[in-house]
């Protein structure tokens, strides 16, 4: 039985509606120790497979549970080897290379505090940094800007105290006190200088919460005119003709690097954040050459643009990319995966301690799957973030605890995830 | 005396103008004034209104024809660069023969022509032409409209249960003519049952594919279970996200639900595309799902869950804080959520009922306006004030740009309803805005728009802000990102 409708190839809604970024200012955190550390975050919504992205090929049953879907180092499309028991996707070449140089970690079998299934309030978990889902208003990349204000290492007022979003909608990881700055891709010839003004004067007496949104855009067009930003291209506009894969592609690799060229700049933002949907593989999954394998191959370009715009910053650079939750450990029905549980979060950038899998490892036996279908998580995500904002923000561990991540003070930051 | 009179006209006029922003698609020249009477009342009659919320176009397709046309337009495509590519080779072929043969004149004069070449432009194919056909007549819907009252509960019935053009590109508009709008002021269990069975939800869920492991189909092949669809209708379409079910109740219904599947229009060119339940592909066997076993009915047993799922009590409280969060606030008072809960679950969920609750609610007419129009309402609010017909291609595109396109939201939970998603955007809203006042310079004098959009609504910083702009196009964009056209 096949349906031949136009089945499902949910990539394609990325274009124009689905990725996002958003990124906070925060110059020269760390200046004083000659430091100027930059973190990006990527959340990949939909709910990654990590089991795809990265297999434990050398679990004795990971080939009975994923059959011929699994990743193998002699398969047809041989995995490329990180260690004596993980392999990666082979449509992630960058990232590989960037693992062998010590510059990319990954972390299995890794899980938000988040234990249902409902890709909603699974981001929810993930993005606010509260154990719970619930109705949150800030994030906690946004949180961990503020705690950087109140240090007095980051001036509040001005264009340094805000985050920044590339599209019209907010990712909740950098939602916040700490305003927000919107660039969207211009396609239309933009209101001039005067008529923003005179619209953000009425805003201030009438309405503070828009004025404060279209601040954020004034804030951005100085940023890019006055602050040497006029070498920064908006991302191309996508040929017509490219379909599928190929505009993901694009896309993915336009916002990465677009976002990495913000990030390098002198007196740009420091912290962000950047969101792709695609990634909830329910049928047709296609972890060796079909849509997956596309998906990561278009993320690899990514991680591969923002190392590229770095460029010499690079090195005090992280990278972070997470998901909601993983996929079951057995394909479903329909040559894909249902909701899930624990997955990998990867770290890239020149300032890691890299070219590891860092693991407690579950297996994969149906006694040790999570409720006999899901990878059983056994690293908390937010001792991997806590670590990364600890060593590399410096941010002080009991506010981890408290304010960014709250109630997590039995969830000790990851140590010696930087170089 | 007159005085007390004037305040009352007042109150009365803010009150219109108010239900035509909060509760409709904005005011049309005149309307705040043709209403002024009884608002209350002038939003009561639209929703008795014979075929209220529908479109009845007969040159509109149904959604299955239009996939229909969409494969065979498809399939004509491929064969023609099929025959095309062929042409090329053989004209290839005879070149060379040609050549071999040492007969020059024959390069200039006598070499045919590939019998199909490429054309020059196509134009739009049948799909886009047809994608578009369905905009004009949603945008056609809410211009028409008086108050659009009913217009706004198709939108949110839509988003409610969304589908996507990503999945099903040529069924989305027929989806919500056919499974949505006969609904919006009927039974909510009616919506339900035709949504859950309607083909483009169940390709954009994956349940057109989903297989009974112990069915004779996935006895036979290797293929069995998704559980999307049954996930996403307790989750999103019922009961909503941590009301109690469990993934047990989810796999179980998903093997409910099996066999629900849509016909294919590979060898159907007369029901291609339409709903159909195959037992073949169902998991036989009863099927315990929320504390209920169901017997194995076959199509029966999914219809018989669904319709208990439209009765619990959860439902009740899911839709009322929806429809709440959508018209009045993004904190809505427990208040209302409970009275609207309760009308739905005294009624056996009418949904007439139920958005006649909503506004005689005294809550729904608190002054302020505290809700941000979403990208879709405020464009089409701009259409309407600037009493023009608009444009289909230029509409879509605007809503890709706000980051609301039209049928295509990112995930089944649809858009979303609050402030802080759409905050930000205001600065690609200034860039449309600015857009479009562009266009309507030369022929809207901006305090008539004024009048015509806000009229008792208006701050005297916005009268001032517009009346001292540098020039009539300022003035326009500024009346449409005032924050009383902004918000609702």
């Amino acid at each position: 039985m096949s349906s031949l409708i136009h089945l499902p190839t949910r990539r394609d809604a990325l274009v124009g509606s689905g990725a996002l970024f958003a990124w906070a200012f925060a110059p020269k955190l760390a200046r004083a120790e000659g430091r100027d550390p930059r973190v990006l975050v990527i959340v990949l919504r939909g709910a990654l497979d990590g089991l795809a992205m990265v297999a434990p090929v050398g679990d004795p049953d990971w080939v009975s549970l994923r059959g011929d879907k699994a990743l193998l180092i002699d398969g047809k499309t041989p995995a490329l080897p990180l260690d004596s028991f993980f392999a990666l996707n082979p449509a992630m070449p960058n990232l590989h290379r960037l693992y062998q140089a010590q510059q990319a970690t990954i972390v299995h079998a890794t899980a938000s505090p988040y234990r249902e299934r409902s890709h909603f309030d699974g981001q929810d978990v993930l993005e606010s940094g509260f154990a719970k889902a619930g109705a949150r208003d800030s994030g906690w990349l946004n949180r961990a800007l503020s705690l950087l204000e109140t240090d007095g290492r980051v001036n509040p007022r001005g264009s340094r105290g805000r985050a920044f979003a590339l599209g019209p909608v907010t990712p909740l990881v950098v939602r916040g006190s700490a305003p927000i700055m919107t660039w969207v891709p211009q396609q239309l010839l933009p209101a001039g200088q005067d008529t923003q003004m005179r619209l953000l004067e009425l805003y201030r007496h009438t309405d503070p919460k828009l004025a404060r949104a279209l601040e954020g855009r004034r804030d951005l067009v100085a940023l890019t005119q006055g602050g040497g930003m006029d070498t920064l291209t908006p991302p191309r506009e996508v040929e017509p003709t490219a379909t599928g894969i190929a505009r993901v592609r694009r896309y993915f690799a336009d916002a990465g690097g677009a976002a990495a060229k913000y990030l390098a700049q002198p007196d740009g933002p420091r912290v962000g954040a950047l969101g792709f949907v695609g990634w909830d593989t329910h049928i047709n999954e296609g972890a060796v050459g079909g849509a997956l394998a596309g998906l990561l191959g278009a993320l690899d370009e990514a991680i591969a643009a923002i190392e590229k715009g770095m460029g010499d910053v690079w090195n005090e650079t992280v990278v972070a990319v997470v998901t909601e939750f993983g996929r079951t450990a057995r394909i479903n029905g329909t040559d894909g995966t249902d909701h899930g549980t624990a997955t990998v979060a990867v770290l890239a950038g020149g300032a890691l301690h890299g070219g590891r899998v860092i693991a407690d490892w579950p297996g994969l036996k149906a006694a040790n799957l999570y409720e006999g279908r899901d990878l059983k998580p056994t690293i908390d995500l937010r001792a991997v973030l806590k670590g990364v904002l600890k060593d590399h923000l410096r941010l002080d561990e009991r506010a981890l605890a408290t304010r960014v991540f709250p109630g997590s003070g039995e969830v000790q930051p990851m140590a010696g995830l930087l170089a | 005396m007159v005085q007390w009179g004037c305040a009352m006209t007042h109150d009365a006029r803010r009150d219109a103008a108010l239900a035509l922003h909060r509760f409709g698609l904005g005011p049309r020249p005149g309307l705040i004034a043709a209403i002024a009477s009884d608002p209350r009342g002038a939003l009561l009659a639209e929703l008795e209104r014979p075929g209220a919320g529908r479109i009845d176009d007969p040159e509109l397709p149904t959604s299955a024809a239009a996939s229909r046309a969409a494969f065979e337009a498809r399939a004509a495509r491929q064969a023609q660069r099929i025959v095309a590519q062929r042409a090329e080779k053989e004209a290839e072929r005879l070149k060379a023969e040609r050549d071999a043969m040492g007969d020059k004149a024959a390069q200039t004069d006598d070499v045919p022509k590939p019998a199909l070449a490429p054309q020059a432009d196509p134009g739009p194919t049948i799909e886009r032409q047809m994608f578009l056909r369905e905009v004009r007549a949603r945008l056609d819907a809410a211009l028409v409209a008086e108050i659009g009252f009913a217009e706004r509960l198709v939108w949110f019935w839509s988003n409610h249960f969304c589908v996507s053009t990503d999945t099903v590109p040529n069924m989305v508009g027929g989806y919500e003519r056919e499974a949505i709008r006969p609904h919006i002021l009927g039974r909510f269990a009616d919506m339900l049952l035709a949504v859950e069975g309607h083909p483009a939800m169940l390709v954009y869920l994956n349940n057109s594919v989903s297989i009974g492991p112990n069915s004779v189909a996935g006895v036979n092949r290797t293929r069995g279970l998704n559980e999307n669809l049954a996930r996403e209708i307790l989750e999103l379409h019922t009961l909503g996200v941590r009301s109690g079910y469990t993934q047990d109740d989810v796999t179980r219904f998903a093997c409910v639900l099996t066999g629900w599947t849509v016909i294919s229009p590979n060898n159907n060119p007369e029901h291609g595309a339409e709903f159909i339940f195959n037992p073949r592909l169902h998991e036989p066997g009863p099927q315990r799902v929320i504390d209920k076993t169901y017997a194995d009915t076959g199509v029966e047993q999914g219809r018989a869950v669904l319709a208990d799922l439209a009765r619990h009590p959860a439902v009740a409280v899911h839709v009322a804080g929806k429809l709440a969060r959508h018209f009045v606030a993004d904190e809505p008072r427990p208040e209302l959520i409970e009275r609207l809960a309760r009308i739905f679950r005294d009624t056996d969920g009418d949904l007439k009922e139920t958005a006649k609750g909503l506004i005689t609610s005294e809550e729904a007419w608190a002054p302020e306006q505290g809700k941000l129009k979403r990208p879709c309402e405020w464009s089409v609010a701009m259409i309407r004030a600037a009493a023009t017909r608009g444009d289909p291609e230029r509409f879509v595109r605007g809503l890709v740009l706000l980051g609301e396109p039209l049928w295509s939201p990112s995930a089944p939970k649809g858009f979303a309803d609050d402030e802080a998603t759409w905050i930000d955007g205001v600065g690609q809203r200034l860039d449309i805005a600015n857009n479009l006042a562009q266009r309507l310079a030369d022929r809207i004098d901006p305090l008539e728009l004024i009048e015509t959009a806000l009229g008792p609504l208006a701050s005297n910083e916005t009268r001032q802000a517009v009346a001292r702009a540098e020039s009539c196009q300022q003035a326009l964009a500024l009346v449409f990102m005032s924050p009383e056209f902004q918000r609702r």
